[in-house]
């Protein structure tokens, strides 16, 4: 389903560098020039199109409608915006937050020349190689050494290159970044410094390593704070959030995004409130509560959902998954009586079992229930290469889980 | 955005670095430095990037550990307390040394004294450090008190040197109310921030990173803002520890990054019951910081002197060419059990035990070394024992009588501010105690049942 947004024009166009990173490497030319289209669709289908992030309603296509956004501050309002994809969005993130505060640092794996995404383009070169730079090739290693420049004080941002590469830090996130302000206790030391960004979700053919969604595994962790953006003007202002928060954040990429979402940007620094979910569309009959990616897949099938079936959804965005904002779902759930959590990782333990359980625990929210909470997620396995558009949710399966819902 | 950079290699990790990072401190801008180094027909050296300075050689052989000496171990003062480094200046005088001495014995008096309140139930856990006083006395006198300082749990010494009183060792044991730690932690994992020392946490070798990290936090400390003083973060770990992934993770990154930590191993010859042959089969763990390029020192860890001298240079040469890291392995016998949990006799001899006791302990040499030197003798001894025995003793029922901290501490410090979801779990704590007031003792929180509330 992905590819296509290659051909679209971009700021530049190009082959998507997941493309480059995941033919090139090690197969022969050859095989390269058989490559497989991935993004092709069945030709009749009628719910399961690619999304087309030109028009879809999750993203501001004028700047009029970014500056317009409620949550801006005046002086953001009264600037200009700028068309930015996600991975630009991020590194104007990153230089703005560099700029204004000495103690931001930026490092992790081939960060230096821009990273294997273009997060950090130009970061090594404008504010200097103490301040953007390389780390040998290790997780723990990379995260203990933000925990110890944010437990002296620095602002670090920590790059892991995949949400797949985490596993070997998780002891140093989990035991240490996670508990460091409550085990210290009076001394008022903390990590709250610390952003940890990582690229994750399918990208169409990552397979078991490139592919992975583990922030429910960060949700189990009281003391850290877990983001994942949907657009890039979302990006910038919850990574800003991120950065000047005093509480570590894991901040997740939804790295097909890097490329295929486009939006105005407002140019001048703003932040957008962390632990606050969104409402993206208003509706009265269905919420579906999604986050990252699998919202604009949500989006589409909502579209085709309230044409045939003539009701009206909600959608809202979690923005931060943990701690996440239950006031906003309970309130939309009380009115709708109907509600369905997306994504993309498996559904075993992810985070729609936590909102589903908060939701049916609520005794406001429980008796409003017209029907079962629902998950449309990734089924309990991996991401195999050659399966993958049958794992994680469609539009038609989105679609189907409101059919569902109403018939019940 | 030049794609053609990824001409090759970047399904991660399948390839190698084609940056050729010369061996200068400081830093250098790794834009596409691709070594540009060609082989010369001819050339008696490899041009390869990943080893610049290597000669070819048309012998094949393979390079044999055990063909290459131990490390020597460096000494200062013998068993009997005699100088046997001619070089060797004690920079101390009389009252400094004795110092020295008593917080060792402090120490060596608290310990027993807690391992007894262990077994008799009053504290919940206790680790003593016999045997390996000399070397968190020994390397914590030869740093600046600014410095930073990461433990690993059997530093008590340091503590002690750095200024931690028996009040502060105490209220941390008890967990009362007065613990900085706020009663979170188990017995030992002592922290403070006026010393300057971060909290001790149980995951093995987790801090050693991070003190690569906090150097490196130093360093651009000191370069944004020239008048605060250069610093270094010193970081404690047992040899077993040092098999974590996270020491190489940290020795590699604080010789990348050329960070002003010196990392210091005691190696007690245990890792709770496994003994250094089931640990590593190489020279111990300074052999291995050469590989990492880090500068390294062997010590006799039960010679203070000795191990002051190598962390006063190490410290010196830490902070050299805008910083590097230095290792010190400090060689020590683990006399005592490995923690209150522990019974060692169950994996190694009483014999060898006594044998180490008797032949050599790091408190006994110094007392020694200050007999000689005539100020020092019995009576002095004898009298100090029993004044430290008492204060001891005092700060014991002091800190166990004190209130525990308040029951709403056990939700703070989670977030920087406590998050709706903990507010409401305080709220259903306090309804539950409220509704089953038997079943519960509140009286020794501070504030009972009242600090419960929002």
């Amino acid at each position: 389903m992905k590819n296509s947004i290659s051909f679209r024009p971009l700021a530049r166009a190009s082959t998507p560098i997941i493309n480059n990173i995941l033919y090139k490497s090690r197969f022969s030319a050859a095989c390269f020039s058989r490559r497989r289209n991935y993004s092709t669709h069945p030709p009749n289908a009628r719910l399961n199109l690619p999304p087309d992030y030109s028009t879809t309603p999750l993203l501001s296509h004028s700047s009029q409608t970014a500056l317009a956004n409620p949550e801006l501050p005046p002086e953001a309002r009264n600037s200009t915006a700028k068309r930015m994809n996600l991975f630009q969005a991020i590194n104007d993130a990153l230089s703005i937050a560099l700029a204004e505060d000495e103690n931001v640092l930026v490092f992790g794996e081939d960060v230096s020349f821009g990273g294997v995404f273009r997060c950090t383009m130009k970061l090594a070169e404008n504010f200097g190689a103490a301040r953007v730079f390389n780390t040998p090739l290790t997780e723990q290693g990379i995260m203990g050494f933000g925990i110890g420049l944010a437990a002296e004080g620095m602002r670090p941002v920590a790059e892991i290159q995949f949400a797949d590469y985490v596993y070997p830090a998780f002891d140093q996130l989990v035991n240490e970044a996670a508990k460091y302000r409550y085990r210290e206790g009076n001394t008022g030391r903390s990590v709250g410094g610390l952003t940890v960004r990582m690229p994750c979700g399918g990208v169409g053919h990552g397979a078991l390593y490139h592919s992975q969604s583990p922030e429910s595994l960060f949700t189990h962790i009281p003391g850290l704070r877990v983001i994942m953006p949907r657009s890039p003007l979302q990006a910038k202002g919850l990574l800003l959030s991120a950065i000047r928060s005093n509480d570590p954040c894991v901040f997740m990429e939804p790295k097909i995004l890097y490329r295929a979402a486009v939006e105005q940007v407002p140019t001048s620094p703003y932040t957008l409130p962390l632990s606050k979910a969104e409402i993206l569309k208003e509706g009265k009959d269905v919420t579906i509560i999604s986050y990252g990616q699998p919202l604009y897949t949500c989006s589409a099938a909502i579209q085709k959902a309230e044409e045939d079936l003539g009701v009206s959804i909600e959608l809202i965005d979690l923005r931060t998954v943990y701690p996440w904002d239950k006031e906003c779902v309970f309130k939309s759930v009380r009115k709708t009586g109907r509600c369905m959590v997306v994504h993309e990782s498996m559904v075993n333990a992810g985070i729609g079992a936590e909102v589903a359980a908060a939701i049916q625990e609520d005794p406001d929210t429980f008796i409003r229930l017209e029907a079962p909470v629902s998950r449309v997620a990734g089924w309990s396995i991996f991401t195999p290469l050659m399966f993958e558009k049958f794992n994680i949710p469609d539009v038609a399966r989105v679609y189907d889980g409101v059919k569902k819902l109403l018939e019940y | 955005m030049r794609s053609q950079i990824f001409s090759g290699a970047l399904l991660r990790r399948a390839s190698g670095s084609v940056l050729c990072c010369p061996r200068v401190p400081g830093f250098q801008q790794s834009a596409r430095l691709a070594s540009s180094i060609s082989q010369r027909p001819g050339s008696s050296h490899v041009s390869f990037p990943g080893a610049v300075k290597s000669a070819f050689t048309s012998d094949l052989k393979f390079v044999v550990p055990s063909d290459y000496p131990a490390l020597p171990t460096y000494r200062a003062v013998d068993q009997h307390g005699n100088i046997v480094d001619n070089s060797f200046k004690p920079d101390l005088g009389e009252e400094e040394v004795v110092k020295l001495y008593r917080d060792m014995l402090t120490i060596s008096i608290m310990d027993p004294v807690m391992f007894d309140a262990q077994r008799q139930g009053r504290i919940s856990f206790y680790m003593v450090s016999a045997g390996e006083e000399a070397i968190s006395v020994g390397s914590a006198s030869a740093l600046d008190p600014r410095d930073v300082v990461f433990c690993q749990y059997r530093e008590q010494g340091l503590f002690a040197q750095r200024g931690f009183t028996l009040k502060d060792f105490m209220n941390q044991l008890f967990a009362n109310k007065h613990d900085p730690g706020k009663g979170r932690n188990m017995p030992v994992h002592y922290g403070s921030k006026e010393l300057n020392i971060h909290t001790i946490s149980s995951p093995l070798a987790t801090q050693i990173p991070q003190a690569s990290g906090a150097a490196y936090a130093l360093k651009m400390q000191h370069i944004n803002d020239p008048s605060v003083p250069p610093r270094v973060v010193a970081v404690y770990f047992g040899e077993g520890a040092a098999s974590e992934g996270d020491f190489h993770a940290a020795l590699n990154i604080a010789a990348t990054r050329s960070c002003p930590v010196i990392f210091i191993c005691r190696n007690n010859g245990y890792s709770i019951s496994t003994p250094t042959l089931e640990q590593y089969r190489g020279d111990g763990i300074a052999s291995r910081g050469i590989g990492y390029g880090i500068d390294t020192v062997r010590v006799d860890g039960n010679d203070l002197w000795a191990v002051r001298e190598v962390t006063k240079k190490a410290r010196e040469m830490a902070l050299q060419d805008g910083g590097k890291p230095v290792l010190i392995e400090a060689m020590s016998y683990r006399v005592s059990h490995h923690s209150t949990s522990d019974d060692s006799f169950a994996y190694r001899a009483r014999m060898e035990v006594e044998d180490w006791k008797r032949r050599d302990n790091p408190i006994a040499r110094l007392r020694k070394y200050m007999e000689a030197k005539g100020f020092w003798d019995e009576s002095k001894e004898k009298e100090a024992r029993e004044s430290i025995k008492r204060d001891v003793l005092k700060a014991f029922s002091e800190a166990e009588r004190e209130k525990k901290p308040p029951i709403r501490t056990m939700f703070e410090d989670v977030y920087e501010e406590l998050t709706p979801d903990l507010k409401a779990q305080m709220e259903q704590l306090k309804h539950h105690l409220e509704k089953y007031p038997d079943e519960y003792d509140l009286a020794e929180y501070e504030g009972g049942i009242n600090s419960l509330k929002p």
